[in-house]
């Protein structure tokens, strides 16, 4: 194993059940088994999580710097899109 | 603090630590030097883990002494010979293979043998064993992995791998010796019993290194004598620098 043989992962994280699992860093790995085991030691160290998910992070297709005027730019005159204007109730702590 | 002083149960679980201490030790050396960044964070957590069973061990074992005695009497205040930890831990690194090659025998053994110390008639070994085995399996499963990636690797690293267990198996052997203390300790419920686990151990081990192309030396060397504090060259140098601070500053805390 060379360092060129390594594939870069990106490593999502549930911290409790319930919740998403949330994008919490990168590492380097040989295959996904290996980086499950080093998104252990790398990123649950302190009892951060319950469940680890790794993705090749070249199989991540992104949204590019060029896709920002034609995708987002729209949104910003569209308020009646969002829920603004209700008052959530006191027992729904966030949406 | 002499081995000799010590009740039976006191002195299994001082040798008990000092395989951790020791071990853990030398994986701890790793920080700093190792090949990539995950796996340097993934060593020194083992490396912890060992610590902190060292910790548990030492911890009970000054309870049972009383007379002022800490966890860090029998870690800093002790020389070679009242150490009795098995003497495969000691040995100097080496390579990665040669680290990783230990880790999984011990480990192979580490997982059984603590399954049973959890059973274990004292109920504070018992907890002890508990604890560790989770630790130890995962330890385990890592060590595993990499007796297949380096022995199916490259040419290099099927090298040092096979080389690597050529040196360490003859020190095998004293993971299964078991003293007139020992035997005792069996019998009364308290230790772990080791004669049953050798044939599994041998199974298991031979099985993983089948699976990565390494061949299992001859026996036709064996050494031994750590419980009785007969040790290599190597543990001195290690304690020269693990016991440091506490000689240069006897008592110093932070």
């Amino acid at each position: 194993m060379t360092l060129s043989d390594l594939q870069l992962f990106e490593v999502f994280l549930r911290p409790r059940r319930g919740l998403d699992h949330k994008h919490v860093g990168s590492l380097h790995a040989q295959d996904p088994a290996q980086a499950i085991e080093y998104a252990r030691d790398v990123y649950t160290r302190r009892g951060e999580g319950v469940s680890i998910w790794v993705v090749r992070s070249a199989d991540i297709v992104a949204s590019q710097e060029g896709d920002v005027e034609p995708f987002f730019d729209p949104l910003d005159d569209k308020p009646y899109r969002h829920a603004l204007h209700y008052k959530l109730p006191n027992s729904v702590d966030s949406m | 603090m002499q081995p000799s002083t010590l009740d039976p149960l006191t002195t299994y679980t001082v040798r008990l630590g000092d395989d951790a201490l020791v071990s853990g030790h030398r994986l701890s050396e790793w920080t700093g030097s190792a090949p990539m960044l995950e796996e340097e964070l993934a060593l020194a957590n083992v490396a912890l883990d060992l610590l902190g069973r060292a910790r548990l061990c030492y911890g009970y074992a000054a309870e049972r002494t009383g007379q002022g005695c800490s966890e860090d009497s029998f870690a800093y205040q002790r020389d070679c010979r009242a150490f009795t930890n098995h003497l495969i831990h000691e040995l100097p690194r080496g390579d990665f293979a040669f680290t990783m090659a230990r880790q999984f025998m011990v480990d192979c053994l580490a997982v059984p043998f603590l399954q049973g110390l959890a059973r274990s008639l004292d109920s504070r070994l018992a907890g002890i064993g508990a604890k560790c085995v989770k630790e130890s399996r995962y330890h385990l499963r890592r060590s595993t992995d990499w007796m297949f990636r380096l022995g199916d690797g490259t040419e290099e690293s099927h090298r040092r791998l096979q080389s690597a267990v050529d040196e360490l198996w003859g020190f095998t052997p004293e993971l299964f010796a078991q003293d007139a203390l020992e035997a005792e300790l069996v019998h009364s419920g308290v230790g772990v019993d080791l004669e049953p686990l050798r044939e599994p151990w041998l199974t298991a081990v031979n099985q993983t290194f089948s699976g990565a192309g390494i061949v299992l030396p001859a026996l036709d060397w064996q050494v031994d004598g750590g419980r009785q504090g007969l040790h290599t060259e190597h543990l001195g140098h290690l304690l020269s620098e693990l016991q440091f601070v506490q000689r240069a500053y006897p008592g110093q805390q932070w």
